[in-house]
């Protein structure tokens, strides 16, 4: 009997490597996956470090160089005030990204896995509120719904950022466009969150039958142990999966919003109003890198985290493929 | 079963109203004075005739009371009237746009079922070879290109490069002209093309799960051909799920599609949705919302009725 029994150091030893690295082994063996990561990474990057790398400021206007189709100075042309495309072209990068993954963290991630936990493992009326909540909000179309949202709150917001301006040391704040920033994280982290809820639910209702979960009831484990440590992690999978095709659509949330005219206001520079400002067809026809540079771009974006996902759906559901 | 269909037919008034009293709240709470949009920003908002406005819409209530009035109005299937437009009655300036979003949509769907439903039966059948990846991957590609951007590319290269559809005095293709004029065809392909990603995806899993059943394996071991066992046995059982996304996008039809009728200027639902919130025109907007709400209630019935009815195994209690 004593024999049987192995030695901390032993089984240390013996330790495997985990789900999630043997997936990501698998994701990296595939090279369409790996120019998403790729791209991914590019265009992040040059979005985040944008203060370093922009050759100009993105309101900078130079009267002598309207409408310049792509050349050694300006790398992307100027638009039709003579600002630097490139230049804008990153600062809206920087916006998108901020927003999308301000929305995905708290919206889909941190709201929607506590949803669907608390909702799945209680049952009863908690998931019942929970679940109709989700579906009131989700049967408004998801436009209409960031519609309204940024419609309605955003007068309420700059009054309330006037309000703490002119109550603290803080200054700047409205023109900084810390409420563009607000209200578009705002509608996207109202429909954010049904979709994971939902999966993250599903998931859990089958977990807290299977005997790991009895075991570890029994054993005495808290709740939020039971919930966080031991079910969590097993509905992982296909949470990585739904948060990256996810991702997808948020950025096209938040161009939307931004090409409506409820987003990020101009002059400050953003994917969505340049889109608007070069979405037309005598702009195609006389210069097209105003509408190319943006809407390449962001379909780059869209495009390889699309693609993502679909490759982890098939890392993670071998069963599938 | 009619026990379920029941208890959900119960819960659509339900959400209706819980629907309205939000988007209700959420624009009285909001910003603008409706009196002060009909009236304009120069007049006062204390003046005699934005009293009188302002007692005529009944505005002057507790909003409460105003909500119920509202309310019982609207089941009653008067909408009230339109802000912007004033002296129309909201049901009227509605039904004829959401009638041309609807022709549209429905173009739209019929675009992405006709190629997504096929294409993906047909890549389901060659998995592991370059078809399945390389056909999925476009379909992506598709639907990744952001609409502001795919519809005046559709119209620069169909209308303006190779002259393949009409060019209308200056608007290219613009406009509004039914279902059968031209000018549906650049906004029903923006709408339907992003759309097949979908189909072809959802198709080509349920077309697999089929395949994998035990009742192929009999089929092909009595002896049945490829084609016999594809129609009959495959592409029926396979196509029940696709019913489920299918009346979801019939609810879409209503909604309409807000980017593609802006950068065409279709008079449809979505672009009057835009325009009314600019405009702060909201009994139409709490009209729309309403009316979008309701068709999704009622599509996710369908879909889980029409879901049992094809497929018997499926049980409600």
């Amino acid at each position: 009997m004593t024999q049987n029994v192995k030695t901390e150091q032993e089984i240390k030893s013996f330790k495997t490597k985990g789900h999630i690295h043997r997936a990501f082994d698998r994701l990296i063996r595939k090279k369409l996956a790996v120019g998403c990561l790729v791209i991914l990474g590019i265009i992040y990057l040059s979005g985040i470090t944008v203060d370093w790398i922009s050759p100009y400021g993105y309101t900078d206007q130079d009267y002598t160089q309207i409408r310049q189709s792509p050349n050694s100075s300006h790398w992307l042309g100027t638009d039709r005030a003579g600002r630097d495309v490139f230049t804008r072209v990153l600062w809206g990068i920087q916006n998108t990204l901020i927003l999308t993954f301000v929305g995905m963290l708290t919206g889909g991630l941190i709201l929607g896995v506590t949803m669907g936990l608390v909702s799945g493992y209680f049952g009863g009326y908690i998931d019942a509120i929970i679940q109709r909540t989700g579906e009131i909000v989700s049967s408004i179309p998801t436009f209409f719904l960031i519609l309204i949202i940024s419609a309605t709150v955003r007068p309420r917001i700059i009054e309330f950022v006037r309000w703490v301006e002119d109550n603290s040391f803080l200054e700047g704040l409205v023109r900084g466009g810390i409420v563009d920033y607000f209200v578009i994280s705002l509608s996207l982290v109202s429909f954010g969150w049904i979709g994971t809820a939902r999966l993250v639910r599903g998931q859990i209702l089958y977990l807290k039958e299977t005997q790991f979960i009895d075991a570890a009831r029994s054993i005495g484990v808290s709740t939020p142990n039971v919930l966080f440590r031991h079910l969590l992690p097993n509905a992982i999978s296909p949470l990585i999966v739904t948060v990256t095709m996810g991702m997808g659509s948020m950025i096209g949330a938040e161009i939307f919003l931004s090409w409506i005219g409820l987003g990020i206001q101009p002059p400050r520079p953003s994917l969505g109003v340049m889109l608007w400002e070069s979405g037309n067809i005598s702009v195609i026809r006389t210069e097209p890198w105003l509408m190319f540079a943006p809407g390449s771009v962001a379909f780059l974006m869209v495009l390889a985290w699309n693609l993502l996902g679909d490759a982890l759906n098939d890392v993670f559901n071998p069963r599938t493929y | 079963m009619w026990n379920y269909i029941i208890r959900r037919l119960l819960w659509v008034p339900f959400l209706l109203l819980v629907v309205s009293f939000i988007s209700f709240m959420l624009f009285r709470l909001g910003p603008g004075d409706p009196v002060l949009v009909i009236l304009g920003n120069k007049y006062d908002p204390s003046s005699q005739s934005a009293q009188n406005l302002r007692e005529e819409l009944g505005l002057d209530k507790p909003l409460m009371v105003q909500f119920a009035n509202y309310s019982v109005n609207f089941f009653q299937g008067d909408f009230g009237e339109s802000y912007r437009y004033r002296g129309q009655s909201v049901r009227k300036l509605i039904s004829a746009k959401m009638w041309i979003s609807a022709q549209l949509s429905l173009a739209a769907l019929v675009i992405s079922t006709t190629i997504g439903i096929p294409l993906g039966f047909f890549i389901a059948h060659k998995q592991g070879g370059w078809q399945d990846p390389a056909i999925v991957t476009i379909c992506l590609v598709v639907m990744s290109i952001p609409v502001m951007v795919f519809v005046p590319v559709l119209l620069w290269l169909l209308c303006l490069k190779n002259l393949w559809l009409p060019f209308w005095g200056g608007i290219p293709c613009s406009g509004w002209g039914g279902l059968f004029d031209q000018r549906i065809i650049v906004p029903a392909l923006s709408m339907g093309l992003p759309g097949v990603a979908v189909f072809v995806r959802l198709m080509r899993a349920s077309t697999l799960d089929v395949m994998k059943q035990d009742y192929i394996v009999t089929a092909h071991s009595k002896g049945l051909g490829p084609f016999v066992i594809d129609t009959r046995h495959v592409f029926r059982n396979a196509v029940i799920p696709i019913v489920t996304i299918l009346s979801f996008s019939l609810a879409g039809l209503i909604g309409g599609a807000i980017i593609t009728e802006t950068i065409m200027g279709i008079p449809g639902i979505g672009r009057l949705a835009v325009q009314s919130v600019f405009d702060r025109d909201y009994p139409v907007i709490m009209a729309i919302t309403l009316i979008t709400a309701g068709f999704f209630a009622i599509a996710n019935l369908l879909a889980d009725i029409t879901y049992a009815l094809v497929d018997p195994r499926i049980r409600y209690r």
